[in-house]
């Protein structure tokens, strides 16, 4: 694997990319929020719009487009937000059926793991790695 | 991936520099490890104090992930968090709706772990701890146990990330666990 360095690369791309732009809603798109293209490029669009469009012809990660975009994860948020705002994507959200921040939870003790998913989830989860 | 894929989850595996978590994701992801960088900035870390506005500083952090499909719907990612303290509020984020961790311990640098189980435990992310095995173990599970002060209620399990199955068995007995945790409080609910 090679690593590489977006921290060295020209500042003045990742500028122009996010038309100056440094921070979005960051708690709309989780790291692993699933991106699928509604959509076929247009001309005049964004390079980086007609990339995400592109590969995300079947469900993508939003970590893993940071990854082939190689822009970090803080930048494709900021391009998938404005995707997302023209109707361009669709965001499958994670679900893990957490109660989290139940008032009941903090008053039976029950705290102490705030976002611990549902069993059912999680006995899914065991299903699909044992049969790995 | 499957086109019907709409469930991402994550797992988080922690553990200090060169203690196999990258190993350990390229052993079961079914893609090639991936690396990525995620920018930070951190407002009020000092005061210029010159003018008494605030200073910013922005720090970039690099992290690897795999993928591992589950069925046709659930696809799960696999973090390597990088170890270093000064990386906590990285953790923090990849930590915030993930599963649960796993906490990788190199037992040549037993302390290397603490910082990340002090963390797991303020943040309230249920995890379990996996020796990374290099060689023949010197000291016994329960050795360890007391030396990471562990709760007898965290599973502490060998492993040998560089194979496969082992790796597997990691994720098998972290999601046993947080299934027994679950259950125990719908049960009481």
């Amino acid at each position: 694997m090679t690593r590489r360095s977006v921290d060295s690369e020209n500042p003045d791309r990742l500028y122009t990319v996010t038309g100056g732009r440094s921070r979005t809603d960051d708690t709309r798109l989780d790291l692993v929020a699933l991106i699928v293209a509604e959509s076929e490029p247009t001309a005049g669009m964004q390079s980086e719009h007609v990339r995400i469009l592109r590969l995300c012809q079947s469900p993508v990660a939003v970590v893993e487009l940071s990854a082939y975009l190689e822009l970090p994860v803080s930048v494709v948020r900021i391009l998938l937000s404005d995707l997302l705002d023209a109707g361009k994507i669709t965001a499958r959200h994670p679900r893990t059926g957490a109660r989290r921040g139940t008032s009941q939870a903090a008053l039976t003790g029950l705290a102490e793991f705030p976002e611990l998913p549902e069993s059912e989830l999680l006995k899914q989860v065991l299903v699909g790695l044992k049969n790995l | 991936m499957a086109s019907t894929a709409d469930n991402g989850l994550k797992i988080v595996i922690v553990g200090g520099f060169g203690v196999g978590k990258t190993t350990m994701v390229r052993s079961v992801s079914e893609i090639r490890p991936l690396n990525t960088e995620e920018t930070m900035t951190q407002a009020g870390v000092g005061v210029d104090e010159t003018t008494g506005v605030e200073a910013k500083s922005t720090t970039t952090v690099a992290f690897d992930f795999g993928r591992i499909s589950l069925n046709e719907q659930m696809v799960l990612y696999l973090f390597g968090a990088p170890g270093q303290e000064r990386f906590w509020f990285l953790w923090d984020r990849l930590f915030s709706g993930t599963l649960g961790a796993v906490v990788l311990v190199d037992p040549r640098r037993i302390a290397d772990s603490w910082y990340a189980i002090d963390r797991l435990e303020h943040h309230g992310t249920p995890f379990i701890v996996a020796r990374n095995n290099f060689g023949d173990p010197v000291h016994s599970l329960d050795q360890i146990r007391d030396a990471l002060t562990l709760p007898e209620d965290v599973p502490l399990i060998d492993c040998d990330v560089r194979e496969r199955e082992s790796s597997k068995n990691v994720l098998i007995a972290l999601v046993d666990h947080l299934y027994a945790l679950s259950h125990a409080r719908e049960k009481n609910q």
